[in-house]
């Protein structure tokens, strides 16, 4: 479903991002990426939606080449998949089923569909009485289920979540984290970077662990775990 | 279609400060612009007004008889360079003398002045090289005496309309590119101030056909009201100024040509704009 294979991504300014990262996340998984800060997480998560090519290597998203998509098919692979962020990136002028609605109207969803679709995804992440609302008006916990139920709004067969509770109290993150593994449950594979350790530790996920550009730990992979416990 | 109005329209309630500015820039720029434009109208108006001065008078001799003046005179009419040829009498001759110049005024005899064909030149051929060539023509009829037309006028007024058309156009390109610049660069902050907009609907799958649309509707009313309003600043200014120095207007489509103007650039602007930014992001 996606699949990095021997992707290298330099930056002419700060050099290489990712060296030589290989990982596979198959259908209906969850799986975490974790590293400090630079390890190239959000590198590898923009390579996913193709706001980013890569220098090197082959990136492949739900059967499409990355390297050679163009134009409209990336808005069309977009639409595949749903991206959450720590600043939740919502349009503040809009209220949350706005936000929502938006979404869909950009894939040219029949209007008639759209209310409906909206007030479902509003149920889904627990938020049906605040659809009026301004993200202002929303605490970040909130404003971060609307972004969920964005990205969601498409039905994707993934969602990329680059560091989702970085901007979370602790009862606010597992509140999303809990979201997201309803979300993982209904069949659609999540993504998630984070550096909060803690909550890798508390769920019994896949975890690839990143350092300076490189995977240096994948716990579906036998041999460095072998070579961790030498 | 629905969508991408309601989209133009909303960008416009969002942000009304910033698309009023937009407008405005747009506005003073083409007002510049179109203040030249009617300076250099009015100009142009009053330097034909002095050209059509510009005459060949042809002398003819006292033996010719009339059917012969009368033939050659509808032979120069006819000439593509010439606009009129009128004969005119020793009488008439007498009679001009008398109205233009104090010194006739006593003077009752006609006998001592010649009869003569004024010839008027068509515009577009009063350049001092083609009038010579008329008169030339002129004086090869067998019964004229002498040809006049003031080489040293036309000579001169073909110099003043050389620099002022120089300087016209090379004025008019400068207000031009600053006007461009300026609504470029107006256009360029607004697409800026939506860059977050701009990104999220890429993130949630949107085409860059789809972003750039409201953008284009948006550049293109932008630049239709800014310049119906630099019209009507313009239109004001010729009120204002008309009150003291008689003055023309923008003829109906040359206004209709400045208001498609201002929305040309308007939606150019925005899509070169909006080109630039989805092509870095």
């Amino acid at each position: 479903m996606i699949r990095f294979a021997h992707v290298t991504k330099e930056y002419p300014r700060t050099g290489a991002a990712l060296k030589d990262v290989s990982f596979r996340i198959a259908k209906g998984e969850f799986a975490f990426l974790t590293g400090p800060s630079g390890s190239g997480k959000s590198t590898i998560l923009k390579l996913i939606f193709l706001e980013e090519r890569p220098t090197a290597g082959e990136i492949r998203v739900a059967g499409m080449h990355a390297a050679k998509i163009r134009g409209k098919e990336i808005a069309l692979l977009r639409r595949k998949l749903g991206i959450v962020f720590q600043d939740f990136r919502l349009l503040e002028d809009r209220t949350a089923e706005d936000n929502i609605a938006f979404a869909l109207e950009v894939t040219g969803a029949p209007r008639d569909t759209i209310g409906t679709r909206v007030g479902r995804l509003l149920t889904q992440v627990g938020l049906a009485s605040k659809g009026t609302s301004y993200p202002k008006q929303l605490s970040g916990g909130e404003q971060q289920r609307i972004a969920i139920a964005r990205a969601l709004v498409n039905d994707p067969f993934v969602l990329i979540a680059d560091e989702p509770t970085g901007n979370l109290d602790d009862r606010a993150t597992r509140g999303i984290f809990q979201l997201l593994g309803d979300i993982n449950s209904s069949g659609t594979a999540v993504l998630m970077a984070t550096h909060d350790l803690e909550l890798v530790r508390r769920h019994e996920h896949r975890v690839i662990e990143m350092n300076r550009g490189q995977i240096v730990f994948d716990s579906t992979d036998p041999a460095p775990r072998a070579a961790q416990e030498r | 279609m629905r969508l991408t109005l309601r989209e133009a329209v909303m960008s416009f309630a969002r942000a009304p400060l910033l698309s009023a500015l937009s407008i405005m820039m747009i506005a003073f720029s083409l007002y510049s612009f179109g203040l030249f434009g009617l300076v250099a109208l009015n100009f142009r108006q009053r330097f034909g007004a002095v050209e059509e001065r510009i005459e060949i008078e042809a002398f003819v001799d006292d033996s010719t008889n009339v059917e012969t003046l009368a033939n050659a005179v509808s032979e120069i009419a006819r000439f593509p360079e010439v606009a009129r040829a009128l004969p005119v009498t020793k009488d008439e001759a007498l009679e001009r003398a008398r109205r233009d110049m104090g010194e006739f005024k006593d003077v009752f005899d006609a006998s001592f002045l010649p009869a003569s064909i004024k010839v008027q030149v068509r515009e577009g051929f009063r350049d001092p090289a083609t009038v010579q060539r008329v008169a030339d023509r002129i004086a090869a009829y067998a019964f004229v005496d002498d040809v006049r037309y003031g080489a040293e006028f036309v000579e001169r007024l073909h110099d003043i309309r050389n620099v002022a058309t120089g300087t016209g156009i090379v004025l008019g390109i400068a207000f031009a590119a600053v006007a461009i610049i300026i609504i470029a660069a107006t256009i360029r902050i607004t697409v800026l101030a939506r860059a977050r907009e701009i990104s999220i609907m890429r993130l949630v799958g949107a085409t860059n056909g789809f972003v750039r649309r409201p953008f284009l509707l948006e550049g293109l009313a932008t630049g239709v009201l800014g310049g119906g309003l630099a019209l009507l600043l313009l239109w004001l200014s010729f009120a204002l100024i008309g009150r003291y120095i008689p003055l023309v207007f923008l003829e109906r489509p040359m206004a209709i040509g400045g208001i498609a103007f201002g929305g040309m650039i308007g939606l150019l602007g925005s899509a070169l704009s909006v080109w630039r930014h989805l092509r870095r992001i």
